[in-house]
């Protein structure tokens, strides 16, 4: 990998080398790098680009590193990972795309992934979305997640979008059975025209399954995001949605959460605030001897950590 | 040492003027002066005048002889201004550590940070990594904000009402906090209060009703005073 690549790789994933335990790096549309273990194993698929991430059953403490590096301006790259997590497995899957275009075509990643997480496997799923370089050409992702939780099993997801990506669309469907459990924390953050939709829904068709989704996100200039969330309760369930969003300067923020209750003992609750950054807020830390850019940037990242 | 100079402060109310602080003259140079009075006599307008957060309409504000009347909130912090607000601010994503550190205007470590916490009466370990959100009680917060103060250090702070809110066991351990600010201070203290317990910590005490400074003096002038008017309504302007 060059330079620009090892520094997207870093921005994604927080690593300065290649990462300890099973790996497959993409690198503009090819294999930038693999490893497996003798408990994880990572196979090319041989119908469309990407790749089966196979975790053998009661695998513990171990991790998998799949991060997509795009530095080819014009580079429209699609992949499908499947992620098969056997039962009792408890591991953490970091994920991630970094876009560098200095070009001024189009480059974009769409990512779809799927996960089968096994009876009482317990996953961490860590997603991170950063675009960077100077050409005009836009910087697009537009992931797709695919959930299916088994008994019992649970899936945390991490989902982070900070800077620099154009326009995304992120659609994460899931469906849980018997006492499944999933929490996902969306924290995005959009600037000039940008432009991100999320797309939420959740069946919790098992019962005592649980979901909670929870969005902050800050949407700054011209920017406009849309957070749809949608929980269907069908069996005895809880179910939890919230979007927190604070808006700045002339952007715009639509959040539309949507819950059902198809069964009498699901319960279901929906949150959603959107404003500015409180007035009171900003003189409080002024009063500490922040100007009062400084203590905007403070609100702003304290909300998105 | 802090000087009011005829400070006035005028709103406008459904287009009529309201004098909210009316030719306010008043020389801080103790150590611990305390601001009582009735409410609604502008006393909280009088902090936040200081603080910078309302310009005065007429008048001059000299700290240390320099005139900081023009100064913003942010220049003033910086010259040594602290102000406790009366109703803390709670920010979501924000530790109690985050507003410490940002309050000491440096990286602390955790144990000096820790140090503030407990001074306050918060056991630091419990209190260090929390959000400044809504699953802190008021009480809570309050005490946050006087440890935001302490660990800022400057040369003048400004209390509004660090009682309000508190319930009254903490509010013993309150009063020992002021009390060793007063020893330890190498600054001066104003604080805004209705308690007579605060009052008796003052060395001195100004009397602020109807937009007035109406006495200001030693504790021992001021106070037997204002007990002896105890249940005088001092807004109430007899026709």
């Amino acid at each position: 990998m060059n330079i620009i690549e090892k520094g997207l790789l870093e921005k994604i994933t927080g690593l300065h080398e290649v990462p300890q335990g099973a790996y497959n790096i993409r690198a503009n549309g090819g294999l930038g790098g693999r490893n497996t273990t003798a408990n994880i194993d990572i196979v090319s698929k041989e119908d469309k680009p990407g790749i089966d991430i196979i975790i053998k059953p009661n695998t513990k403490n171990e991790s998998v590193h799949i991060p997509v590096v795009v530095s080819k301006s014009g580079l429209n790259d699609l992949v499908y990972n499947d992620f098969y997590i056997g039962e009792n497995a408890d591991v953490v899957i970091v994920a991630g795309c970094g876009i560098h275009n200095n070009g001024d075509e189009k480059s974009s990643h769409d990512g779809i992934h799927s996960f089968h997480v096994g009876k009482n496997a317990k996953i961490k799923y860590v997603e991170k979305h950063y675009g960077d370089g100077d050409g005009l050409g836009e910087r697009v992702m537009n992931p797709t997640t695919v959930i299916e939780i088994d008994e019992g099993g649970y899936m945390e997801m991490e989902t982070t979008q900070i800077k620099g990506i154009d326009s995304t669309v992120r659609v994460t469907n899931a469906s849980l059975a018997n006492d499944a459990k999933l929490v996902i924390k969306e924290s995005l953050m959009t600037h000039g025209k940008q432009y991100a939709k999320t797309d939420f829904t959740v069946d919790l068709n098992g019962e005592n399954s649980s979901a909670n989704v929870i969005s902050r996100s800050v949407a700054k200039d011209e920017s406009y995001q849309v957070f749809l969330s949608n929980i269907n309760g069908n069996n005895k369930c809880a179910g939890h949605t919230e979007c927190d969003a604070i808006i700045m300067d002339k952007a715009r923020v639509s959040a539309i959460p949507e819950i059902t209750a198809n069964h009498i003992d699901a319960s279901l609750i929906h949150e959603a605030a959107i404003g500015k950054i409180a007035g009171e807020q900003l003189l409080k830390l002024m009063t500490l001897g922040l100007t009062e850019e400084e203590a905007e940037e403070q609100i702003v990242n304290g909300f998105l950590k | 040492m802090l000087e009011l100079k005829n400070i006035s402060f005028k709103v406008s109310v459904e287009n009529q003027e309201k004098e909210i602080l009316k030719n306010v003259n008043l020389v801080i140079d103790d150590k611990f002066v305390a601001i009582t009075g009735p409410n609604g006599g502008g006393k909280s307008t009088l902090a936040k005048i200081i603080a910078g957060i309302y310009q005065p309409t007429t008048g001059q504000i000299l700290l240390d002889g320099v005139d900081i009347t023009n100064k913003s909130i942010t220049e003033r912090a910086n010259l040594g201004i602290s102000f406790a607000f009366q109703q803390p601010v709670r920010f979501k994503g924000l530790t109690v550590r985050d507003l410490i550190t940002l309050s000491a205007g440096k990286q602390i470590t955790v144990s000096e940070a820790c140090t503030y916490l407990s001074e306050v009466g918060l056991c630091a370990r419990d209190y260090i990594d929390r959000e400044i959100n809504a699953s802190l009680s008021g009480g809570e917060l309050k005490r946050i904000e006087i440890a935001m103060i302490m660990a800022r250090g400057t040369k003048l702070s400004v209390f509004d009402e660090p009682e309000a809110g508190i319930d009254l066991w903490s509010f013993n351990n309150l009063i020992r906090v002021f009390e060793k600010m007063h020893e330890k201070t190498n600054g001066s203290i104003i604080i805004i209060s209705h308690q007579e317990r605060i009052l008796d910590i003052a060395d001195k005490i100004a009397l602020v009703a109807n937009g007035e400074v109406k006495k200001y003096g030693s504790k021992e002038e001021i106070l037997p005073e204002l007990l002896r008017k105890e249940n005088t309504n001092f807004g109430c302007v007899k026709l």
